[in-house]
């Protein structure tokens, strides 16, 4: 292989962006040596703590079933403060446009966005606009960075997972990534399927009520549930174990991912939640989920079964038992 | 009420009393016993449901080599490659093909380098490509076994009725019993019986196999996809055994007949000749391959635009060859998990999402 | 070596048909069936092709003889 060159596999949130990220990136830029391990960095000045986070999206197609680009770059940089267990506050917004691109459907995505900013109650409070040469960029880009601020001293983050806790989600698995492929060019899919893109800071705020027993929130993006998993099995240096049984799937979405060939565990998400929990608080916490209109499909999908290993193995359907990976490179419609 | 009856075949308890039966069998018979699944749909089940686990420790199950993208040599990926690279072509592939090394490069990385490819659920899309892009030349990859072979001769004909003059196929079709006799000829191998792939067998049938149970006193039995499919097309295997009994049996039989799909097999018959092929691993098997018919070859790549292309280089280590024998598990291999693996593939067991290799990388041992 | 996935026919014209699994809709081949099928029936799909046609009756029979096997596994304990 070449190794100068960089793959699309290299932006999938899988295995090879963390080699970039480790090998590369992270070194080059940062010399703190958590750098990069949770959604949001946590900053700590004169006593005061503030989070503070930047995303980009380059989704193709950029209008989807659920949601367009704009949503999109707004809820995502949301739930990366929510995930470290911050209130966002305000995020800045880059937008690169390729030249020819529409004015409409330019002023639809603001739209959106500003109607997801007033959601998830966020202010756009800085900017920048560029366009590029057509065939330089494709259509348009966004970048949003975040800042958010805590109303309580709780530390959460990947790396305090212990052994017991429960593992809850808010609910389907797979729908982002399942909604955005069937309007892919060329797979000509015909599925009722929504992105589930939204903001988690209204339904983590309600979780943190449950205090010191919430452990980790983590949103499952690029490389789905069972990357995200490892992600926390590494870093806090445990062993998971899932239910196969107990994973929420629309029916739609388990059905592309038959015709296609792909496992809704490695699919991307955008309004789901992974939250570890402590034993006692799983009930309840899981009641809270519930609540909340974006937990209505809620499940307890397995726990942290012992120390060490930083990996992930899930019960099968058939009672037997499977170690779960981290997605390797773009998972890719297939044949056989 | 259908989509209920195809659950069952997953369900637990059913799952549970075919494993309790297994064991009963097994237990009747006092060596152990060595079943090869043929096919990489088979190899991905039996990892993802776990199904290893929940055998009795005298019935092995060794991995063959149905995984097209697998046996594919890596010739032809150096010509796919060189395809890629000439000016107004678009190649238009099974995802599976994308990442698989070939001497220098994949197509994952000429399309970084700025290649135009593209994946296709269908070959039927890249009629669909040719037709939206009369300019450029649409180059599809036609990889596979006997199922998908008659979804490339129906995109021939289709491409032919509709005077398409841009779409060309890049053939290297395998076809599966051949090879499956040289395997169960091999002593070191010692396979007892062949759990038969499914949907190669919807269309060329069960009898397909009779040579291997008759002549070769192989038991054989066609089996599905599903958990309990797996385990009772095992059961049905060892009491073949027990009972002294070698012929073909069908454990799918909801979807596979003893004479298959004589419409796809004329369709096959139709655009392709059979040939003799090589296969990664397996070497130049006679009589286990498809070209493209003479009549056609305005179709065919190889033909219509013959490519020069560097001399293949097989990686060096690489146990491929071994494991789509079954002679070795993945993990024997020196380099599995340390330098190849499913993102940095050296093997094509390791790409294909079917690859006993990358099966074996991804849900474990 | 081959995925391919029951699908449910909903609608036929001529040699296409539209099928759906879980809701999910794609439009497929019948140029490659031997059988008559109609609106309603399952076929296995394999790259845009139905290759085969669902026989419910011998589905329902290998299900009993699984079952079976599985009251036997109870008698014998």
């Amino acid at each position: 292989m070449d190794t100068d060159l960089i793959l699309l596999g290299h932006g999938s949130g899988g295995r090879l962006s963390h080699q970039l990220l480790e090998e590369l990136i992270i070194p080059t830029l940062s010399g703190i040596p958590t750098a990069g391990q949770n959604d949001s960095a946590v900053l700590e000045h004169d006593g005061r703590r503030l989070a503070f986070t930047t995303d980009s999206y380059v989704v193709d197609p950029i209008f989807f079933p659920g949601g367009n680009i704009g949503d999109l770059a707004v809820n995502g940089t949301v739930n990366d403060l929510a995930m470290v267990g911050a209130e966002p506050i305000a995020i800045s917004v880059g937008i690169i446009l390729e030249e020819g691109f529409s004015r409409s459907e330019l002023r639809a995505i603001l739209e959106t966005m500003r109607k997801a900013a007033d959601l998830a109650g966020v202010s756009i409070v800085a900017g920048d606009t560029k366009v590029v040469p057509r065939g330089k960029a494709d259509r348009i880009f966004i970048n949003t960075s975040g800042i958010g601020i805590f109303r309580h001293d709780l530390r959460i983050g990947g790396a305090n997972a212990r052994v017991g806790d429960r593992i809850l989600i808010n609910g389907t698995i797979g729908d982002h990534g399942i909604a955005v492929m069937a309007k892919r060019e060329g797979l000509e899919l015909e599925a009722d399927i929504r992105s589930d893109c939204a903001p988690l800071n209204g339904i983590v705020a309600e979780l943190l009520a449950e205090g010191e027993s919430i452990r980790v929130l983590r949103d499952p993006t690029r490389g789905g549930v069972a990357t995200t998993l490892k992600e926390i099995a590494i870093q806090s240096d445990v062993t998971i174990t899932l239910d196969e049984t107990a994973l929420p799937l629309k029916g739609a979405v388990r059905g592309v991912c038959a015709v296609l060939g792909l496992d809704p565990l490695y699919v991307a998400n955008e309004g789901k939640v992974l939250v570890f929990v402590s034993p006692d608080a799983a009930e309840r916490t899981l009641a809270r989920m519930r609540m909340h209109p974006l937990g209505k499909d809620a499940a307890i999908i397995g726990e942290v079964t012992s120390e060490g290993g930083g990996r992930v193995r899930m019960e099968t359907i058939t009672g037997g038992m499977r170690t779960v990976e981290m997605l390797a490179g773009e998972q890719l419609p297939r044949i056989c | 009420m259908n989509r209920e009856i195809l659950e069952e075949f997953r369900n637990r308890d059913i799952v549970r009393g075919l494993a309790e039966l297994i064991n009963r069998l097994a237990e009747r018979h006092d060596r152990p016993m060595t079943f090869m699944e043929v096919c990489g749909t088979h190899t991905m089940a039996i990892y993802q449901f776990g199904i290893r686990s929940i055998l009795p420790p005298g019935v092995r199950l060794i991995s063959g080599p149905g995984c097209p993208v697998c046996v594919t040599p890596i010739g032809y990926v150096d010509k796919a490659v060189a395809y890629a690279r000439l000016p107004d072509t678009i190649i238009a592939t099974f995802g599976d093909m994308l990442r698989v090394p070939g001497s220098s490069s994949s197509l994952m990385e000429e399309r970084a380098r700025g290649a135009d490819v593209r994946v296709v659920y269908s070959p039927l899309d890249a009629v669909s490509l040719a037709d939206r892009n009369p300019g450029k030349r649409v180059i599809f990859l036609g990889v596979g076994f006997e199922t998908t072979a008659p979804t490339i001769a129906g995109t021939i004909l289709t491409a032919q009725a509709k005077g398409l003059t841009n779409l060309l196929v890049l053939a290297s079709h395998k076809t599966i019993p051949v090879p499956m006799r040289i395997l169960s000829s091999d002593p070191d191998l010692g396979i007892d019986g062949y759990l038969c792939p499914a949907h190669v067998s919807a269309i060329i049938g069960g009898d397909a196999y009779r040579f291997l149970a008759e002549e070769d006193g192989i038991p054989c039995v066609v089996t599905g996809f599903e958990p309990a499919d797996i385990l009772q097309g095992v059961a049905m295997l060892i009491r073949q055994i027990v009972e002294r009994r070698t012929e073909v049996e069908i454990q799918y039989r909801r979807f596979v007949t003893r004479e298959g799909n004589s419409r796809a097999k004329e369709l096959i018959s139709r655009v392709f000749i059979p040939c003799d092929s090589v296969w990664r691993g397996l070497g130049a098997i006679p009589d286990s391959g498809l070209s493209i018919r003479e009549e056609f070859s305005r179709f065919d790549a190889e033909k219509s635009l013959p490519v020069v292309v560097e001399e293949s280089r097989e990686p060096t280590g690489c146990l491929c060859g071994e494991v789509l024998k079954g002679k070795i598990s993945p993990s024997e291999c020196p380099l599995f998990g340390t330098a190849c693996t499913p993102e940095d593939p050296v093997g094509a067991c390791m790409v294909s999402s079917e690859g006993s290799c990358a099966a074996a990388y991804k849900y474990g041992q | 070596m081959c995925l391919a996935v029951p699908m449910q026919i909903v609608s036929i014209e001529g040699d296409n048909m539209v099928a759906e699994i879980d809701g999910v809709r794609r439009e497929a081949s019948l140029m490659m069936l031997n059988e008559k099928v109609a609106v309603g029936d399952f076929v296995l799909i394999h790259a845009g092709f139905a290759i085969s046609r669902l026989d419910e009756e011998e589905a329902l029979e290998t299900l009993d003889l699984m079952r079976e096997c599985l009251t036997l596994g109870q008698d014998t304990r």
